[in-house]
């Protein structure tokens, strides 16, 4: 920066200039790179594919033992390779999934308003509701990436163990390995909804907290108190009206014929955590002071 | 982005933080080509003023408009033509510099993504662009916010602080980065703790304290109203500084490491120099100055301001009547 440095007449806007702002998914395309860049990304990724790999090792090295099965797909564990995604959805999906989720959620904003990275882009061309949309949006294709990589790995580790065979569903009958392979993707397809609901209350959490850990752990937090609350004598009534119930809806397109009075129920139930969580966030975001960092 | 609506203008600002008034009315007036130096002790109001002025928080009061136009109300769209950072420049520790710029540059549109190379050469960062930004110095972040603010081809420049760390040589060449922005037709608001910095940069300045503006205008003007003053070294600087405090005509009497500062009049300085004579005490030098921009900011931000103000306007009928 001596006086030999190099001339800045080219960075003089001209008058009346009205540059063209970025699009929103511009924003989005930058906040995945920036989340490819964190280590922290994979962590959770990691964590979705060990333990699908580590179960099929487990059930290679205990394959003749009785397992004492917990549904009927951990019956059918040895007799298809199908069988062990919908396991796996079903163990995962109850928790790590979530957390999983919450990991990224909860951090999104809260990290850059931590870092004072938030008032960086703040003061560039982009309105503060695109950043929220973005930011959001990032959280969920995340949350996407994950389901999916954990049903893939799932799929190829069991396929490779036992075979690419039909599949016994919820009710009994017998689905055809290319069909079991379709609900497979569709039930893990469905379990996005609730956990697009985690994450929407983490993109709040994250905004509203202005710090990671504590939204992060607030996310999580809320999952356990509605496992817990789900416990509690007398409130059967509100169980169905529950978050954490809605993360086995899934298991309706598991039944022939296929029950889709959870799967429509899970969706209206999540949009009335989702849709307030994101409207409250934006809003937050939209009025609040920018100051950290 | 209106031609006549001048860079900056703020009206009546307040930032309330419940019971702690941390900004109470400033009202500023940055013209199209100033250098302006936004001055003040710590905690004065200085960078809560400036978060107002982007829009970063919302004022509890008043308003403020960037060539016309007001953050708060009109968004984004207030901010073509402006860059800068507020406290120090925040970038994404994990991403290179390149990157960062990149993405800032992607966040600006208008084609801010083509100049990096061009930005990283005036800050002289193209060799370190590509390292991660967790790597680099205070200073390299520093200038680092410098290219990111040069990306967006701003008409009005926001600094605050942007010295600040840095050594004398990267001091030197930020001063020098400045002038030669200002130069170029860009109208810069410098926040800054470096009172000769301000001093060599700026042709206008606003002093804070306690979130009031005490003093804004030319600086000339400011050390106009300083009153004309005199530096003084004699064989006996004790008794000399006794001399002039016992003088009714001076004013600011301080003794220091190279000599006695004060203000008088000329016809008073005369007579000054006989009593000292009179006392037995050789005058070594006598030679008239121009009150310091840190001498008129201490004068201004410690103590009571209307008593410094009061001090200030009778120091320039001093002027006027010497």
């Amino acid at each position: 920066m001596s006086s030999a440095a190099a001339s800045p007449t080219a960075t003089v806007a001209p008058a009346f200039a009205h540059p063209r702002r970025p699009s929103t998914l511009t924003i989005y395309r930058w906040e995945l790179r920036k989340l490819l860049a964190h280590v922290r990304t994979y962590v959770g990724l990691a964590l979705v594919v060990i333990l699908p790999l580590f179960f099929v090792v487990f059930q290679n090295v205990h394959q003749h033992q009785n397992r004492g099965a917990a549904s009927i797909f951990a019956g059918e564990i040895t007799q298809s390779g199908l069988a062990t995604p919908v396991l796996m959805l079903l163990f995962l999906s109850a928790f790590l999934l979530p957390v999983v989720a919450a990991l990224v959620a909860g951090d999104i904003v809260a990290n850059e308003d931590g870092n004072g990275t938030l008032k960086t882009i703040l003061t560039r061309s982009v309105d503060r509701g695109q950043v929220f949309a973005a930011k959001a949006l990032a959280a969920m294709t995340y949350a996407t990436v994950a389901v999916f990589l954990s049903a893939a790995v799932a799929t190829g580790a069991g396929v490779a163990s036992w075979g690419f065979s039909s599949l016994r569903t919820l009710s009994g009958t017998v689905v055809s390995a290319p069909e079991a392979l379709l609900l497979v993707f569709a039930a893990n397809a469905v379990y996005l909804i609730p956990l697009f609901t985690v994450v929407s209350i983490g993109v709040l959490l994250s905004t509203v907290a202005r710090n990671s850990a504590a939204a992060v752990v607030g996310t999580i937090g809320l999952v356990i108190l509605l496992f817990i609350v789900a416990e509690i004598p007398g409130l059967e009534g509100i169980r169905p009206y529950l978050l954490t119930e809605q993360f086995q809806s899934w298991q309706g397109l598991l039944r022939t014929p296929t029950d889709w009075a959870p799967i429509a129920h899970c969706a209206w139930v999540c949009a009335l955590y989702a849709m307030p969580s994101l409207f409250a966030g934006y809003l937050v975001l939209l009025r609040r002071d920018v100051a950290g960092g | 982005m209106s031609e006549e609506a001048p860079p900056v203008k703020a009206r009546g600002l307040v930032k309330r933080y419940k019971d702690v008034l941390a900004v109470d009315h400033i009202d500023l007036n940055v013209r199209r080509g100033d250098v302006y130096g936004f001055l003040g002790p710590n905690g004065a109001g200085k960078t809560t003023t400036l978060r107002m002025i982007l829009g970063l928080i919302t004022p509890s009061e008043g308003s403020a408009e960037l060539f016309g136009r007001d953050p708060m109300r009109q968004g984004v769209r207030a901010l073509e033509g402006v860059a800068g950072f507020v406290e120090a420049p925040r970038f994404y520790p994990y991403l290179t510099g390149r990157k960062n710029l990149q993405l800032l540059g992607a966040l600006d549109g208008d084609g801010a993504a083509g100049r990096i190379d061009e930005v990283l050469e005036v800050v002289e960062l193209s060799a370190r662009a590509g390292h991660r930004v967790g790597g680099y110095s205070h200073g390299m972040r520093q200038r680092l916010g410098i290219a990111a603010a040069l990306l967006r081809r701003p008409r009005l420049l926001i600094l605050d602080e942007p010295a600040t760390g840095l050594d004398p040589a990267g001091m030197r060449d930020m001063r020098g980065l400045i002038r030669r922005l200002a130069a170029e037709g860009i109208t810069v608001l410098l926040s800054s703790h470096q009172l000769p910095e301000v001093q060599e940069l700026c042709d206008r300045v606003a002093i804070v304290d306690s979130g009031r503006v005490v003093y804004e205008g030319a600086l000339a003007d400011l050390r106009r109203q300083g009153g004309a003053g005199y530096r003084l070294r004699t064989t006996a600087d004790t008794r000399a500084l006794a001399v002039l405090r016992a003088h009714a005509a001076v004013a600011h009497a301080l003794a220091d490491e190279h000599g006695i500062g004060f203000q008088a009049s000329e016809p008073d300085v005369g007579e000054l120099s006989l009593a000292l004579a009179q006392a037995g005490i050789g005058i070594l030098a006598l030679t008239p100055e121009l009150a310091t921009l840190e001498d008129l900011f201490f004068r201004l931000t410690e103590g009571d301001e209307t008593n410094a103000q009061a001090s200030l306007a009778r120091d320039h009928t001093a002027v006027k009547i010497g």
